[in-house]
């Protein structure tokens, strides 16, 4: 907006604050003001429909963790948090490394390693439920039937039915799906670190290893750092993608379907609150601290 | 500028939303103008049979508008949880459908539906339904639904061709018997012995081994108020559960019931329990059944140890509080609770009507036979847990729960050690 013509005072600001009003009303209301609901019914004693809410000091809080199906929930979560954000940051960097080092038809590569990710998770997870079926080579189908058909059967296992290590398994679409922006997110950093600087490193006679290492790599630390926390509260959120490939199994329960089933199931809206700010806890974990160091490096 | 005016038609909305909700303090009298039926029956056979039961009410009641309210989703579970925030909102449904019996509790107790008995006295319903049926889905003397068919959660499928393979001369009579006969196709046919879908269908498994170790009296006695499942007839009965479970696919979690139950008619697995939907899904034509041939294909039984006993399970619908069309929904409770409605409703939906006055010349092959077992004099009832009749929702989820962990542990002492505290933590 020109402001040529001197403004009063209110009038330099009133526009703008009525512009923005409505969005902080409604981000206000549908943000905080949930927020705050939700940890009112979690802190209360509601566990059905008809129990009047008082207040119950946090006992959910605790008493959740003697729900027997709480603490596989948070070790499913964390093992795919684990191998999901791990696994997506390897890959997408390397397939940047790749695509940085010039390759014929890069715009096509670019926008086949992207595409998985205008895809659900929904929609991927029902075929990486078929391709990662369990059943041994002789009657499966997916992974398991190729590897039994090219005489790999030795690779044939039981993906994310399995106990111990499944989410693991589980994580293996998720990386698909989104090694690919990683990818954009890193190229776009490779693409930023000025060609000077790399020219005067080699004139110092660095390796090209030693320019990428000591050149390169730091640049990128706002991209990885971005990157990280996209994955990480993606991570912690994921339900689509399990419903799509299990449902609502204890085997691959994590806390996001846990909130589900204890608020849809059991009608037990104060222990679904709970677990909703468990989750919130954590992504908050992951988001604050990005803001202040984000807000910091503005600053400067 | 976009975004605030999103942001300003979401605030108008809730808005509007919130004067709605609160405005609904009229108790609606005896409005007939219209109805609406909540329910989720959107699928092929159950669509078709809940269409001819709204045009004998059109035809019945032409002043009432009829608004089929029905959500798409398995088992309907996106229903259900459409249908509680409806309810919360106060803004409920005519008439919804639901599990008849302690499904319906936390609806009830939430004063969100209203008692039937009334309405049971003056359509004389209480002689035209099974005295045990009612029983069963009473509580504290009060009735809240009206069951409009009945399915049989207890039933064997097998396959004729693999158990002749195996050396079997028929389907298992005894859970003892059929441990034995799921080894011998193992070891005789290389076959799945029995094959077994997502966690919930190893809770529909468990409820048939229960009740066909424990016999209907003791089954029956579980769900009742300080019950114990603490004793050693229950253990017995859940380490043979362990022992069937060893027989079932490794994939099991990868497959929904459909799946499990296909393997059976294509012959890959000898025996599946699953309720008598499976049936509609064997004999119809494609594309929505596998248009198998009874006898040939598969074949059917009681599950072992169960014979005589029919466990049901049955969709009702409700009278919520606060419906906005009162006279609609009695009107249409009186369709869905006639012989006419579930005769029209019935064989469409491949169930049998809960009535006993039924037209039996309109149920053939199974459907024949589920007529004749509910209504053979003599019969013993027990009600499907899993399916809502004994469990209320939280129950049957520390049930889901236990048994989830168990298909990890494989634990028979945590496993009971589980459903007794979930015994002690829900019953009533």
């Amino acid at each position: 907006m020109s402001r040529r013509w001197k403004p009063g005072r209110s009038r330099r600001w009133l526009p703008g604050l009525l512009l923005v009003s409505p969005s902080i009303l409604a981000i206000g209301l549908f943000v905080y003001g949930l927020i705050f609901w939700n940890t009112r019914v979690a802190v209360s004693g509601r566990h059905d429909e008809v129990t009047p809410y008082g207040f119950d000091k946090g006992k959910n809080f605790v008493d959740l963790w003697d729900d027997p199906s709480w603490p596989p929930a948070v070790r499913h979560a964390l093992l795919f948090t684990l191998v999901f954000v791990g696994g997506a940051l390897l890959l997408g960097a390397f397939l940047a490394f790749l695509m940085e080092k010039g390759v014929k038809a890069e715009a096509g590569f670019r926008a086949v390693y992207l595409f998985p990710m205008a895809i659900s998770f929904i929609a991927s997870g029902v075929v990486w439920r078929w391709l990662m079926n369990p059943a041994p080579p002789e009657r499966a189908v997916g992974l398991n039937q190729l590897f039994g058909k090219a005489g790999l059967d030795a690779l044939a296992n039981d993906w994310w039915q399995n106990p111990r290590w499944g989410m693991a398994a589980m994580a293996l679409p998720a990386i698909w799906q989104m090694s690919g922006y990683v990818m954009a997110l890193y190229l776009a950093g490779f693409r930023s670190v000025p060609e000077e600087l790399r020219e005067a490193a080699r004139v110092d006679g660095a390796s090209e290893w030693k320019v990428y290492r000591y050149v390169v790599f730091p640049q990128l630390r706002p991209v990885t750092l971005s990157a990280l926390i996209i994955l990480g509260h993606i991570s912690l959120k994921v339900f689509d993608l399990i419903m799509a490939i299990a449902g609502k199994q204890i085997i691959t329960y994590v806390p996001a379907i846990a909130t589900y089933v204890e608020v849809f199931d059991s009608h037990d809206p104060a222990n679904g609150a709970t677990i909703a700010t468990y989750l919130l806890l954590a992504v908050a974990l992951l988001v604050i601290p990005y803001l202040v160091w984000s807000v910091r490096a503005e600053r400067r | 500028m976009r975004r605030s005016w999103k942001a300003i038609a979401a605030v108008a909305l809730t808005g509007a939303l919130a004067i709605s909700g609160c405005g609904g303090g009229d108790d609606g009298g005896g409005d007939s103008s219209q109805v609406e039926v909540f329910s989720w029956w959107t699928g092929p056979g159950e669509a078709d049979g809940l269409k001819a039961m709204q045009e004998q009410f059109e035809k019945q009641n032409p002043g009432t508008k009829f608004v089929n309210a029905a959500i798409a989703g398995g088992s309907g579970t996106q229903a259900q949880a459409v249908l509680a925030s409806r309810l919360q909102n106060r803004k409920p449904p005519d008439s919804f459908q639901g599990h008849a019996g302690a499904e319906l509790l936390d609806y009830i107790k939430a004063g969100q539906i209203e008692p039937l008995d009334s309405f049971y006295e003056e359509n004389n319903l209480k002689a035209a339904y099974p005295q045990q049926l009612l029983e069963q889905i009473t509580y504290q003397g009060k009735i809240y639904s009206v069951p409009v068919n009945i399915h049989r959660s207890n039933v064997l499928w097998y396959n004729p061709g693999i158990l002749k393979d195996a050396g079997l001369s028929g389907p298992p009579t005894s859970i003892a018997d059929f441990i034995t006969a799921l080894k011998a196709v193992k070891d005789k046919t290389g076959k799945v012995p029995l094959s077994l879908g997502a966690q919930w269908t190893a809770d529909h498994l468990l409820e048939n081994v229960l009740l066909g170790d424990l016999g209907t009296d003791a089954y029956n006695a579980l769900w009742k108020p300080g019950a114990d499942w603490s004793t050693p007839a229950v253990t017995k009965a859940l380490t043979d559960f362990a022992e069937i479970m060893k027989y079932t696919t490794a994939e099991a979690a990868s497959t929904d019931w459909q799946g499990a139950s296909k393997a059976v008619v294509d012959g890959k697995a000898a025996f599946n329990i699953m309720g008598d939907w499976a049936y509609g899904y064997f004999v119809n034509p494609a594309p929505n059944g596998l248009g198998k041939k009874l006898d040939t294909d598969f074949k059917y039984a009681p599950s072992p140890g169960t014979d005589g006993t029919y466990m049901w399970l049955s969709d009702s619908f409700t009278l919520p509080k606060n419906a906005p069309h009162r006279g609609g929904a009695l009107a249409w409770l009186k369709v869905a609770s006639s012989k006419e409605g579930q005769d029209l409703f019935n064989p469409k939906k491949g169930s049998i009507p809960a009535r006993k006055d039924a037209d039996k010349s309109l149920y053939k092959d199974y459907l024949e036979y589920a007529f004749n077992e509910w209504n053979k004099p003599g019969v013993k009832l027990a009600g499907s847990f899993w399916h809502g009749v004994y469990a209320n929702k939280k129950w049957h989820t520390d049930i889901d729960t236990a048994v989830g962990l168990f298909l990890q542990n494989k634990d028979v002492a945590k496993l009971q050690q589980a459903l007794v505290g979930a015994a002690k933590n829900n019953a009533q």
